[in-house]
């Protein structure tokens, strides 16, 4: 089972706290220093990382799909 | 804006007590406070709402009905600022949306994580060097003036490209453009000497570029005609200011803190890993930007149940939110092991927040594992009712620090 993640990188400001709390997700181009996911859809075990990520982002560019519940 | 009686509102900047620098704000001017959103009466005149719990410091500071530009007429001003002229056209925390934007993303990359990564080595050269200088300087030492101080601007210096010779100019000069006391002329005459400086700098780059910031901007931004030459010695002017004082204090009060809990200092030393969890905690204990971050409302907007419209001013206060006890249980308290540290909104929040802040953590980590390690028996030479502070400066911190080991 996995989660979506999207990123705005219109919104992007770089302040990487998405990269330091989970770089197995995010990371910053080299270039622009902007968002972009290694993974967009992370396993559902990196769940609390991941929403940490979304706390954290100072400019809300980062969404994470709510978990639907189990049938 | 409806008539008020602003002289019997509480005046701000609030200070905190006299004998304690960890305490943000006297509980006298806690207890004038009108609720979690009340007026203040501002030091250069007017009021501005003051924004005090955490969550709603986070939506005003991420809502786009608010503006940084502290020189749009109403701007709740908290320190003197100098007249608006070509030298402030770098200045991208004072400006709003595209402006900002077109700035800023010319740093980003400059201060990611893996960037900052690569210049660790540095840094741990840089407070080594300050270490083992204060330590042949024998004790009692001044730890403000021979580590916390030397270590941000020298790092800031290796960053941008400014030679080492230029280090205590350099050292001088922020010092005075961030004190509180320091009148209008003293900020200008402090700011054209820096911008003197770094314009010849950034010109020697043009055709002798070396693995710098400076000499990047120069070559990718200016030479192609994306950057103007003003805007890049206005910019590397902020980070210069911006990236020394802030963390010089965070390092001087951390370094206080742990001298005062000497059973985390032990901690330290033996286990340097427990380092990044501290920082985190330092941050949101300490929060050296006391003042706060005024913003100016453009438009009607409700923050924390109260309405403010277009035209008044807004100060978050960082230093209560980050004591707010709905995100952080018994915020009075350190605690190096709390979970929810890193909610803290030491760096600003929203998209003006600090770009720094790989930097400024990797600094302070560096710093705080090495003092540890290096002098396992430092100790403070004065009592905490009797450290110098400098409640005055916009970002807070002691004046000195007197050690020996």
């Amino acid at each position: 089972m996995s989660m979506r993640v999207t990123v705005n990188r219109e919104l992007c400001v770089g302040s990487g706290n998405c990269v330091a709390t989970l770089q197995e997700v995010f990371d910053q181009d080299d270039r622009d220093g902007l968002v972009w996911l290694r993974v967009a859809e992370p396993p559902e075990s990196l769940r609390e990382l991941v929403e940490k990520a979304v706390q954290l982002c100072p400019v809300g560019a980062i969404e994470a799909e709510r978990r639907t519940t189990a049938r | 804006m409806p008539n008020i009686d602003i002289s019997t509102l509480p005046a701000y900047p609030f200070i905190g007590p006299e004998d304690n620098p960890f305490i943000p704000v006297k509980s006298s001017d806690l207890e004038r406070l009108d609720g979690s959103v009340g007026k203040v009466r501002l030091p250069f005149g007017g009021w501005a709402w003051l924004i005090t719990r955490h969550e709603d410091v986070r939506q005003l500071l991420r809502h786009p009905g608010f503006s940084s530009d502290q020189y749009r007429p109403g701007f709740p001003v908290l320190n003197p600022i100098p007249p608006k002229q070509d030298d402030a056209s770098g200045l991208f925390i004072f400006m709003d949306g595209e402006a900002h934007g077109r700035l800023r993303r010319m740093l980003t990359a400059e201060f990611m994580i893996k960037n900052i990564r690569r210049i660790e080595p540095l840094i741990e050269e840089t407070v080594i060097e300050a270490l083992e200088r204060m330590r042949s300087l024998g004790a009692p030492a001044d730890l403000m003036a021979e580590f916390a101080l030397p270590v941000p601007s020298m790092t800031v210096c290796h960053l941008l490209g400014v030679p080492y010779s230029d280090h205590d100019f350099f050292q001088h000069h922020s010092r005075v453009i961030m004190d509180r006391n320091s009148g209008p002329a003293q900020i200008e005459e402090a700011l054209g000497a820096l911008a003197g400086l770094i314009g010849k700098l950034a010109e020697a780059k043009r055709t002798a570029p070396e693995d710098d910031l400076l000499s990047r901007l120069m070559i990718e931004r200016v030479v192609p005609g994306e950057l103007r030459i003003d805007e890049l010695v206005s910019m590397a002017m902020l980070l210069l200011v911006a990236g020394h004082e802030t963390t010089a204090n965070m390092i001087g009060l951390s370094a206080l803190v742990l001298l005062e809990h000497p059973e985390h200092l032990a901690a330290l030393r033996e286990n340097p890993d427990l380092a990044p969890g501290m920082v985190e905690e330092l941050l949101r204990y300490l929060t050296v930007v006391r003042t706060g971050l005024p913003r100016l409302a453009l438009e009607d907007a409700e923050i924390g149940g109260q309405t403010i419209r277009a035209g008044e001013g807004v100060v978050a206060m960082l230093a209560m939110s980050n004591r707010d006890g709905v995100v952080f249980p018994e915020p009075e308290q350190f605690d190096p092991e709390r979970r929810e540290a890193h909610r803290h909104m030491a760096f600003g929040f929203g998209l003006h927040q600090c770009i720094g802040q790989p930097l400024a953590r990797a600094e302070l980590r560096v710093a705080l594992v090495e003092l540890a390690r290096r002098f396992p028996g430092l100790r403070s030479e004065t009592a905490l009712a009797d450290v110098p502070q400098r409640p005055m400066a916009v970002t807070f911190g002691v004046a000195e620090l007197p050690v020996t080991w």
